[in-house]
């Protein structure tokens, strides 16, 4: 590996985005958790969930702040990393790039709103009908910037002559195959963290012994949420992966590390690859390929060897799809398991408890999984079929010292909102609070 | 009007939004810190925040709403600025992620913090200078193409006297406009103590506002004569702003009608940065850009126009909801709603 601009610009860009998705996947699905709780809250009459939505809301601002600075930074970072790529690829992605900044305008005024208005209107339903806009603006910038990714997976919509965009149908653009599943595989897969990050924090309390009624209904009200958008997560997977056969089978093949086409193709899970790429101790599912390629078992797969050695995906990615999916079905897996106790009604084992937990990260580190996996997947290029990622490069120097100006401020931003959000819950208990509003 | 010509006005307009807002946060940012290290901070901080608030995130919307945009109707401004700001692109960033994340966190506590106040009032003059960099250098001069490489000349930039006068400008005048705004807030929340304070800021930034600008306009003869002739041609606007200037120091110094007096900043910053940006086209960046030879294809510049008329319709009923919500109402202003 050489580190010269190309891979600088690579890994600064990584890294940026690594940042940001934590904070914009969180940004996506807590306003929905809110928005939910605060109505259930309401429809029940019962204040504590309107407490709970009150508490997730004050977190989230801290989150929210490094979200949007994160993404100022990666929406200014793909010009000044790439600029022949934004010269290029900025004629076709004008238009859902500009209607992102719409959602998140729209969404930034509705949440500057919401989270200044508590108590302030007689009736609660007003208050909670300011958090829709904020839902339906992060939902909104989620699907339109997924779109422009999908479209780097996908270009369609435009004309390529000698280096000159021509034809360019901007609608066509943005509704690419690769858009439906994209789209709603983010928007799933982020509702289901946030539901499990929200969990794992009430988790944590009642495994702490806290006894108070607020965090059991936490819990069990999150884990409904993880139950249903962990279910909704896999059924969206399932399509991705019947997509990436049609469209992008070179990605599916280095996933599964699928060398020859052929029929009944194997699912394989875990192993490792030999310097010939023989795999060694994996798990083979005979037909699994098959049928979660095309439906059916018998289907024939493309391998390989079917393209050219130099446009391979990298075939570490093959560990980040286990990954992946490996979480997905442990997200599934565990809400399950808690039901079931919670139905039988003895006593939660703290296990439960402790797994719930682990669920938090795991769910963040499935995000960040999922995340490479697709674009390194997507290598060697920036737009598939059309631009090499290398020729979309910087020509300018620096590239190094900006990879350590934005690590050292991602660390300090990263220390100091743990910081904050800890000092921020210790120094206000919800039990504090309960009494506080005299709400029992 | 030529569809280049309506986006480019349409991205202006953001521009200009953007230097009204993040204007009033950035300099409200130094004044905090100024007041907190003269031990008058109990005097106007309060009042500050409850107007800050709920608005940063919008701030911080319409810089981006720009970029996005600027690239969408002009894909190849990403090419040559993209190119050569990596450096000051970057440092920009740094900064606005500073105050940007910062600035939530103090919500909760660091607002004691030295350090804190310091950055956050720091980085309030930083970065409208390193914003206003840009401007300098799409008058073209300190990005060149050589043998198909862009070249950005920074030690040009910073050894080149027109560049340090628009970076002047940019700091007197945010300081002006964020105290005339909070002058006319603090009456609004009838906070007689706050208004003293801020009246007095702005009037004492009112004179070398216009001095700067005048230095501005000399400096841009020697370093554009190009720029500066059609500058001449549009001279009426730049009367414009210096008449609408005079009115509103008059309202000030005589402690009559704030909201007039701000209006009357608002149409004189309006003026002078129309007049500036329709003197400066046809080139979005001297001699490489012009609006019409970079512009975006046709359908792709239908459906921005379309988007962006969609997105005013839901933009400004929730605006004005914001508004109407926090800056005009009584009692959140005084601070006792919420």
């Amino acid at each position: 590996m050489e580190w010269d601009t190309f891979m600088l610009s690579r890994l600064l860009t990584s890294m940026t985005l690594g940042f940001h998705i934590i904070f914009a996947t969180i940004g996506v699905g807590v306003p929905l958790l809110i928005c939910l709780a605060e109505w259930w809250g309401i429809r029940k009459n019962d204040p504590h969930y309107i407490l709970l939505a009150r508490r997730w809301a004050r977190g989230f601002v801290i989150t929210v702040a490094i979200g949007v600075v994160t993404g100022t930074c990666i929406g200014l970072q793909l010009s000044l990393l790439w600029p022949s790529f934004m010269q290029i690829a900025g004629q076709v992605i004008g238009l859902p790039l500009f209607l992102e900044t719409f959602a998140f305008f729209f969404e930034a005024i509705f949440l500057g709103i919401y989270l200044y208005t508590w108590d302030r209107f007689k009736n609660p339903w007003i208050h909670w009908s300011f958090s829709i806009p904020v839902v339906i603006g992060s939902a909104g910038s989620a699907f339109f910037i997924t779109t422009v990714n999908a479209f780097m997976n996908t270009p369609t919509g435009f004309t390529l002559e000698n280096g000159m965009i021509t034809a360019i149908e901007p609608w066509k653009a943005m509704f690419n195959p690769a858009t439906p599943t994209k789209v709603l595989h983010v928007l799933a897969s982020a509702y289901l963290t946030s539901a499990f990050i929200l969990g794992s924090i009430a988790g944590f309390q009642l495994l702490k012994g806290r006894r108070h009624v607020y965090y059991r209904k936490a819990l069990t009200f999150t884990m409904f949420f993880c139950l249903l958008f962990g279910i909704l997560t896999a059924v969206i997977g399932d399509f991705s992966g019947k997509f990436l056969a049609e469209y992008q089978p070179e990605k599916l093949a280095a996933a599964e590390w699928h060398f020859h086409t052929e029929r009944n193709a194997d699912l394989i899970l875990g192993g490792y690859l030999t310097e010939e790429n023989e795999v060694r101790g994996a798990i083979r599912i005979p037909y699994a390929l098959s049928l979660l390629a095309y439906g059916n078992p018998t289907a024939e797969v493309k391998g390989l060897h079917d393209f050219q050695r130099e446009l391979w995906p990298p075939l570490f990615i093959h560990y980040l799809f286990d990954l992946m999916v490996g979480i997905g079905i442990y997200l599934i897996i565990v809400p399950i398991v808690y039901f079931y106790f919670l139905m039988k009604k003895n006593r939660m084992p703290n296990g439960i408890y402790r797994f719930i937990i682990a669920g938090g990260p795991l769910a963040m580190l499935a995000i960040e999984a999922g995340w490479i996996f697709t674009e390194a997947g997507r290598q060697p290029w920036i737009l598939r079929g059309y631009m090499k990622t290398a020729h979309g490069v910087t020509t300018a120097s620096n590239v190094g010292e900006m990879l350590f100006l934005f690590s050292l401020l991602y660390g300090v931003l990263a220390v100091t909102c743990i910081g904050v959000l800890l000092r921020l819950y210790r120094n206000n208990t919800a039990e504090a609070e309960i009494i506080r509003r005299g709400i029992g | 009007m030529h569809p280049e010509v309506f986006g480019i006005s349409i991205l202006w307009l953001f521009l200009y939004g953007y230097l009204i807002v993040a204007s009033i946060d950035f300099g409200a940012g130094f004044y905090s810190y100024y007041c907190k290290l003269k031990k008058k901070d109990h005097i106007t901080n309060g009042l500050i925040h409850r107007y800050l608030s709920p608005v940063w995130e919008v701030t911080n919307v319409f810089l981006i709403f720009f970029m996005v945009g600027l690239i969408g109707f002009f894909p190849d401004t990403a090419y040559y600025y993209g190119t050569a700001l990596l450096i000051p692109g970057s440092l920009a960033l740094v900064l606005l992620v500073i105050r940007g994340s910062f600035y939530a966190f103090s919500r909760y506590g660091a607002r004691e913090s030295s350090l804190y106040m310091f950055l956050y009032g720091s980085t309030g003059l930083l970065i409208p200078a390193s914003l206003s960099t840009v401007l300098t250098i799409s008058q073209g001069g300190f990005i060149e193409e050589q043998n198909g490489l862009i070249v950005f000349k920074a030690k040009e930039l910073l050894l080149n006297p027109y560049s340090w006068s628009v970076v002047l400008l940019a700091i007197v005048s945010v300081l002006f406009i964020s105290a005339s705004f909070l002058t006319y807030y603090a009456r609004k929340a009838q906070d007689q103590p706050a208004e003293r304070v801020l009246r007095g800021f702005a009037l004492s930034w009112s004179v070398p506002t216009i001095l700067a600008s005048i230095f501005v306009f000399l400096s841009l003869r020697q370093h554009s004569p190009w720029h500066f002739e059609s500058i001449v041609e549009l001279a009426w606007m730049f009367g414009a702003s210096l008449f609408f200037f005079s009115i509103a120091v008059g309202l000030l110094w005589s402690k009559a009608a704030y909201g007039c007096a701000f209006l009357c900043v608002m149409c004189q910053f309006g003026f002078a940065f129309y007049g500036y940006g329709a003197s400066h086209l046809p080139y979005i960046l001297y001699p490489y850009i012009t609006i019409q030879d970079s512009v975006t294809n046709p359908q792709m510049l239908d459906a921005l126009i379309l988007a962006f008329l969609a997105g005013l319709m839901l933009l400004l009923p929730s605006l004005y909801l914001l508004v109407r919500l926090f800056l005009f109402n009584a009692r959140y202003v005084k601070g006792s709603g919420s």
